[in-house]
């Protein structure tokens, strides 16, 4: 089964395609039997003894044997580990509450920021801006969300956020912002220096030297979307040459 | 459900981006987003797009008892429905207060400017008059709701046709559509409202304010006008104070407004009568873009940067030419049927001629610098666009690869399996 997937990936899939387990014709007595373990990601799921595709999208492949479906859409749903970008909504006790764009709102302790002990609150007022990861994200329970990370250090995350522009773009856009040798991050990295926060809920956050700086990059990442790869880099070189 | 709240640094944002005079779109301060009107197939039907804002309007008539103290005048009857489709902050059947102030905003706005002759509506005083109704639904919303749905109400009535009726004594006959022709309304004016938003005290003023726009807004000017300069109605709600200065300048601004837009409407429902007139395939179905698999497109989002326009032009001219078009298969939306017709089978490599706009495009073959040129046929299609000063462009991949002439430098079309052509409207 290990060969019949890999074989696909690269293709478009559409839910209900399945991978079936097929035994082997010959069994080798002498060669130990090797057991094949796959990984499977999102859009995947196990079926008894099929891989059932249940998202549409491409099949992807990351060495030894992780296969999932890079799939499109603007909605989020929360899952444990991801680190978003969330807006205070409420202080209830010790407890925010934080919209993210998902079906319930999140809740924030106090506690789980840097530094924060129960004498020393941390600044946080309704309406902040807050870059926050998922300690507990299913269906069956409110999600919570932590701004430390395991060693206790906040690592980049907590409330952020005067003076930049908050945006929407797809949760497709916000995968490939965020690739390891992302193009559009280094494009970017061309035009003007700015500061950038992404979320993987679909929010991102913008700051350059300038207002008219930041909405060129907010409509360049909102355009870029629905772009190639050649569009977008001619796109990128006409700003370039007439901001100067 | 509730909103998405807006959070401190974005209304900060806006409001400093306001204060330098920047718009989230790039628009100026006076401009209007892209207007575009479609009808249906049926008469009375509409559909208005407001930039990324949504409203159908639709026209139905029926025949009552008239009002006891009107007995020979037509009743008219208007409604605006906030779906839950607009935004999640709309809830189905509850009525808000944005529902009731749009519902009393449009009222004011039709109904006692007397744009509609409603004695004409009476076949039997006393008895029998038609009533007309106004349904808006509001599909979504991206800010100023009440200026598409003004634009789209004046259009539906005016694209509305009622039956024929006759009386003999007081035997009254119908006629359906396919016995005698369906008579318009008899209409005098259209008013249409356009709607300015006050920032930081009255000191800054938009025009057509978007949906982040109308969240950090302090207050709304909504003036209903005809294009004889005759003001339907004013509104002033947040409660600002407004100089008498301001207002006389924003009855100004709206005049002009108001000029252009019903120039729009009287070419959309010429263009559409002309589409029906020609037994041509009309209706929303068609005025809907061609779902292509291979086809990628987007409307050019409005950027202001400055001096750029002189660099493109001339990054164009230098640019190389474009390849022979080549028909794309054109696979209709599932689920649509054309008036009239069957469905189309085009898995064959067939011409565009669906489109909205017909496209002509000189190709200079040759290293010769090429200029494209393309021509909107207006008169084919029921959609015109307005469009402020924003190029369009359509990029369309064509599986196969036509001859292309040899360019060096050329860098923007997609080399392989696909070739594309660029568009642009002069």
């Amino acid at each position: 089964m290990f060969s019949t997937v890999r074989e696909r990936v690269g293709e478009v899939l559409l839910p209900g395609d399945e991978f079936s387990f097929e035994a082997e014709e010959k069994i080798s007595l002498t060669a130990p039997v090797k057991s094949e373990k796959v990984v499977c990601g999102p859009g995947l799921r196990r079926c008894g003894d099929r891989l059932v595709v249940f998202k549409s999208g491409v099949l992807r492949h990351k060495e030894p044997n992780v296969f999932w479906i890079d799939s499109q859409q603007r909605r989020y749903v929360p899952a444990k580990g991801e680190s978003i970008i969330g807006i205070v909504t409420a202080k209830s006790g010790d407890v925010f509450k934080v919209d993210f764009g998902g079906s319930e709102q999140a809740s924030l302790s106090y506690l789980t920021f840097e530094g924060a002990t129960k004498r020393n609150r941390p600044n946080v007022q309704v309406g902040d801006l807050v870059f926050a990861q998922f300690l507990i994200a299913n269906k069956d329970m409110e999600p919570e969300l932590v701004c430390i990370d395991s060693s206790g250090r906040a690592n980049g995350m907590g409330v952020f956020g005067a003076g930049g522009l908050l945006f929407r773009v797809s949760l497709g856009l916000v995968r490939r912002l965020l690739a390891p040798h992302s193009d559009i991050r280094s494009d970017l990295e061309q035009l003007f220096p700015c500061e950038l926060v992404v979320g993987m809920n679909g929010r991102i956050w913008v700051k350059s030297a300038t207002v008219q700086q930041t909405l060129i990059i907010a409509n360049l990442l909102q355009s870029a979307e629905t772009m190639t790869a050649q569009q977008r880099q001619q796109l990128f070189r006409k700003v370039q040459q007439g901001a100067f | 459900m509730k909103d998405t709240p807006l959070s401190n640094c974005e209304r900060d944002f806006l409001l400093k981006a306001i204060e330098e005079k920047k718009r989230l779109d790039g628009r100026q301060t006076y401009d209007y987003r892209k207007i575009k009107i479609s009808f249906g197939t049926d008469y009375g039907c509409c559909f208005v797009d407001l930039g990324q804002t949504r409203v159908m309007a639709q026209v139905s008539c029926e025949l009552v008892a008239p009002k006891e103290n009107r007995p020979n005048e037509g009743i008219m009857f208007f409604n605006i429905e906030l779906s839950p489709m607009a935004s999640p902050g709309f809830e189905q059947g509850r009525q808000s207060e944005l529902s009731v102030k749009l519902n009393r905003q449009l009222e004011r706005c039709l109904r006692n400017s007397k744009c509609i002759d409603t004695e004409s509506l009476c076949v039997v005083s006393g008895e029998k008059v038609w009533q007309i109704r106004v349904d808006v639904h509001t599909l979504n919303n991206d800010g100023n709701l009440m200026d598409a749905a003004s634009i789209a109400a004046i259009t539906a009535l005016c694209h509305f046709r009622r039956p024929d009726v006759s009386t003999q004594g007081q035997e009254v006959t119908v006629y359906s559509p396919e016995e005698r022709d369906p008579i318009p309304l008899s209409i005098y004016h259209m008013p249409i409202s356009v709607s300015f938003a006050f920032f930081q005290q009255g000191t800054y003023l938009l025009v057509d304010p978007c949906e982040r726009e109308e969240r950090v807004m302090d207050g709304l000017l909504v003036i209903a006008m005809n294009k004889h300069r005759e003001i339907c109605s004013i509104q002033s709600s947040g409660g600002i104070m407004l100089l008498k200065e301001q207002v006389m300048r924003c009855s100004k601004i709206a005049g002009v407004k108001v000029s252009e837009i019903t120039e729009l409407i009287n070419e959309a429902l010429l263009n559409d009568r002309k589409a029906r007139k020609a037994g041509g395939k009309c209706g929303f179905a068609e005025s809907m873009p061609q779902e292509r698999i291979t086809a990628l497109k987007k409307d050019e989002t409005p950027v202001e940067m400055t001096d750029v326009t002189e660099t493109a032009n001339g990054i164009i001219q230098k640019g190389e030419a474009a390849p022979q078009t080549v028909p794309s298969p054109v696979v209709p939306v599932p689920g649509v049927g054309q008036v009239g017709q069957g469905l189309q089978n085009s898995w064959g490599l067939e011409d565009d001629d669906e489109d909205d706009y017909e496209e002509e495009k000189n190709d200079n073959s040759g290293d010769e610098q090429v200029e494209e040129v393309t021509k909107m046929d207006v008169g084919e299609g029921d959609v015109v666009e307005i469009s402020d000063s924003e190029e369009e462009e359509v990029v369309i991949l064509n599986p196969e690869v036509p001859e292309k002439p040899k360019n060096t430098g050329s860098k923007s079309h997609q080399k392989g399996a696909a070739a594309s052509k660029k568009r642009q409207k002069k």
